[in-house]
Parts: C-alpha cells; structure tokens; sequence
C-alpha cells in the first residue's frame, strides 16, 4: 500500500513542520494578491446594485466570510473524526488550530452582516434561522475552544473536544439550507445553487476572487498554525530540539 | 482498516447520524416557530389568533403605499399573490422599502383585519445586477416577476 506509507510520511509531524514552511508563502502571496484585486474589484469596478445601490459592496466581504466559517468547521471536524478514529495526532493539531481561525471568520460574517443589515433590512439584527444557526456556529466554535482548554492533558483534549467538532457538524447543512428550509429575512442564496447564479458577471467575479483569496488565506494560516501547534506538542523530541538549536533561530547563538 | 479503527469509524458515524436524527426530528417538531414571519394566506387561515404580535411577510403591493400628508402615518397592502391584508404603520420605513418589494412587519391583527405594525423591515432578493440590466429587463416585460423597476439611489 504506497499511498498509506505516503500518508503516514506527510503526517509525520517533522515532515510536516518542513513542508508547511516550504508551503505557507505560496498560499499567502497568492492570497493577499486575490484579496487586493477582489477588492478593487469589488469596491471601484463593480457597478452598484440596481436595488442596494453602493451598500451591497458589503457582499465582498461577508459572502467570503461566511463561507469560511462553514468551510473551516467542515475541515475542523473531518481533521477531528480522522484524529479518533486513526488516532493521528496531526490530524488533532489541524482540528485544534482551525478553532479559532473560523471563530474569527464567525464574528466577522456576523459583523459585516450586521453593518449591512441596519440600512437594508432596517435591523441590526433578527432572530431568524439563518442568523440564530449562524450565531450557533459561533458558539460551537467557542465551546470547542474552552473544552480544550479545560483538560490538562492534550490527548484527552482531542478525544473530548473531538467528538463536539463532529457533533457540531450537523449545524452546517443547517445554516446553509436554512434559507431554503424556512422564511427567513435573509435571502435566499445567489451562487451556492444549482441555477445559475443571481448575480452578473462583472458584479460576480470579485467576489469570487475574494472566496478563493479568503480560502488560500485559510490554508496558509492553517499551516502556520499548525506548526506552531506541533513544536508544542513535540516539544521534548529530538527533532524540535534540532530545529531550535539550528542556527537563525531566535535566542540561539 | 483494523478492527478497533473500524469500530471507532462506527462509532463517529454513528454520533452524527443519531445526533442528524435528533436535531432533524426537532426542527420539524417545531417547524412553526422557525418561521419568521406568517404570510397572509396564512394569517387569514388563522395562524395567529392569539392576539399576540406576530410577524407578517410578503410584497408590498404595487400601488398601494398611501402616506397621509402632515404626520408619519401610512399604510400599504401585503400579499402573497393569494391573499393581501392591509398594514397600518407610523415610523420611518426602511431604505429598500417599496412597491413590489418584499417586506416584513411585526404587529397585531385589529379586529377589522387591519395589521396594524409596529415595526417594519425590508426583505430583499438574491439577484444583484447593475440599473442598466434591471431597467433593460424591466423593459424587456419581465419587470413583474424577476426584476422590480429601478429604485437605485
């Protein structure tokens, strides 16, 4: 089985620590390089909306958002079920590092929501499906983070707050159908359907250049992340003792 | 797969599906209150009798904002294509409020099926496009059902 040794090669965590470092600027150059142009896209070249006028511009910024909060909790919770049932540990370090990545993505896509909900809709803020399974995801996000940190010992850590990021799972369909499943104030979806998109080209491409700018930018800080969180869990192997005695490092003559 | 990891498999597999189980049969229990708001159809069908405020949803019907002169009241028509009731409303209407645009007002029933609203909000659509493609498919005869006229700003 070549593909298995392969596996186990990559997640393997000194393999892993170099590959991230070899890794992490070819997502964020491109990253920072999509989120610009989408940017400029989406705030000078992109003609107002017949309706919203210049206020849907907050579409640049809260579409991208949203979909990484749902995107880095399906990450989150395959890394977790992955970690339980192979009992890899790499997979526990991503599980653990994406927590707060996509709490950050949470706040953000409620924020920008709520900025763009007073002057459209009249209301900061409604108890509707989409908004309350929105704000569930936050609090999913949050309870993961605080169970990890109620354990003293990290194994325990993974399989406990594992088994939440799985659980939680079920939330994603949720918010995601909501709109669908139930009247809401917030409309229904305009490029996450079967359709064709509601949305024309030159309003369109924008704001898919900040959906994969947004995304790249995930995977990069992921990865750094991760790193981080695997010098702290090997941090009595050999092979971390001969990274941070390598010459260049901080604190090292 | 070895048996401790196939049996650990079940057991993930097993939590999200009884926990997709539970949480599906609890939504649907309560698939009422996860409406937001009651369309008129509903209303009259008499979905909201216990005299509490409820919201109601759908179009404001297309000529029928009145704004009486001097004061802040109004009043406009809510429909769902099926059936319409009649909003009572004081206060300053939202941005993207307008004929034939969707909106949302929370209130009471009045005996006279009047609702009489205490706030209102906007719903708007999923399709954004420039005012020249609007007002080309406004022209084009599709304004009733896809694209409302222009109201850009």
């Amino acid at each position: 089985m070549k593909i298995w040794n392969w596996i186990h090669k990559l997640a393997s965590p000194p393999h892993f620590y170099r590959m991230a470092e070899f890794l992490v600027p070819w997502f964020m150059w491109p990253a920072v390089l999509l989120i610009l142009i989408g940017a400029y896209g989406g705030l000078v070249l992109a003609p107002p909306d017949y309706m919203q006028g210049q206020g849907f511009r907050m579409i640049y910024f809260h579409v991208p958002s949203a979909y990484l909060s749902m995107l880095v909790y399906v990450v989150m919770a395959v890394a977790a079920a992955i970690g339980l049932i192979w009992r890899i540990k790499l997979a526990h370090a991503v599980a653990a590092s994406s927590a707060s990545i996509g709490a950050s993505f949470t706040v953000l896509a409620l924020v920008t929501g709520m900025v763009g909900g007073k002057p459209m809709w009249g209301a900061y803020w409604v108890w509707d499906a989409r908004l309350t399974s929105e704000l569930v995801l936050l609090f999913l996000y949050l309870g993961y983070i605080t169970l990890r940190a109620a354990f003293d010992e990290i194994s325990k850590a993974d399989r406990a707050s594992g088994v939440l990021a799985v659980v939680g799972v079920v939330n994603i369909p949720i918010i995601h159908f909501s709109v669908v499943w139930w009247n809401t104030l917030h409309q229904g979806p305009t490029i996450t359907k079967l359709d064709n998109p509601s949305i024309t080209g030159d309003m369109l491409w924008p704001l898919l250049a900040m959906i994969l700018g947004y995304t790249l930018f995930f995977v990069a800080v992921l990865a750094i992340r991760v790193s981080g969180e695997v010098l702290t869990r090997e941090s009595r192997s050999r092979w971390v003792g001969e990274i941070l005695r390598a010459p260049g490092q901080i604190g090292v003559k | 797969m070895t048996p401790t990891r196939r049996r650990r498999m079940f057991i993930v597999g097993a939590i999200v599906l009884g926990v997709g189980v539970a949480v599906t049969l609890g939504l649907r229990g309560m698939q009422e209150s996860m409406l937001y708001f009651l369309s008129p159809t509903e209303v009259l069908a008499g979905a909201a009798t216990d005299g509490r405020d409820f919201r109601l949803g759908g179009m404001v019907r297309k000529g029928s904002v009145e704004r009486r002169a001097g004061d802040m009241e109004m009043s406009f028509d809510v429909t769902d294509y099926e059936n319409t009731i009649t909003v009572r409303y004081t206060g300053v209407t939202p941005a993207l409020f307008g004929e034939g645009q969707g909106v949302i007002a929370i209130g009471t029933m009045e005996d006279n099926n009047i609702f009489r609203a205490k706030e209102v909000l906007a719903k708007h659509d999923e399709n954004y496009m420039p005012v020249e493609v609007a007002d080309m498919l406004a022209q084009q005869g599709k304004a009733e059902d896809e694209a409302p006229a222009s109201t850009a700003n």
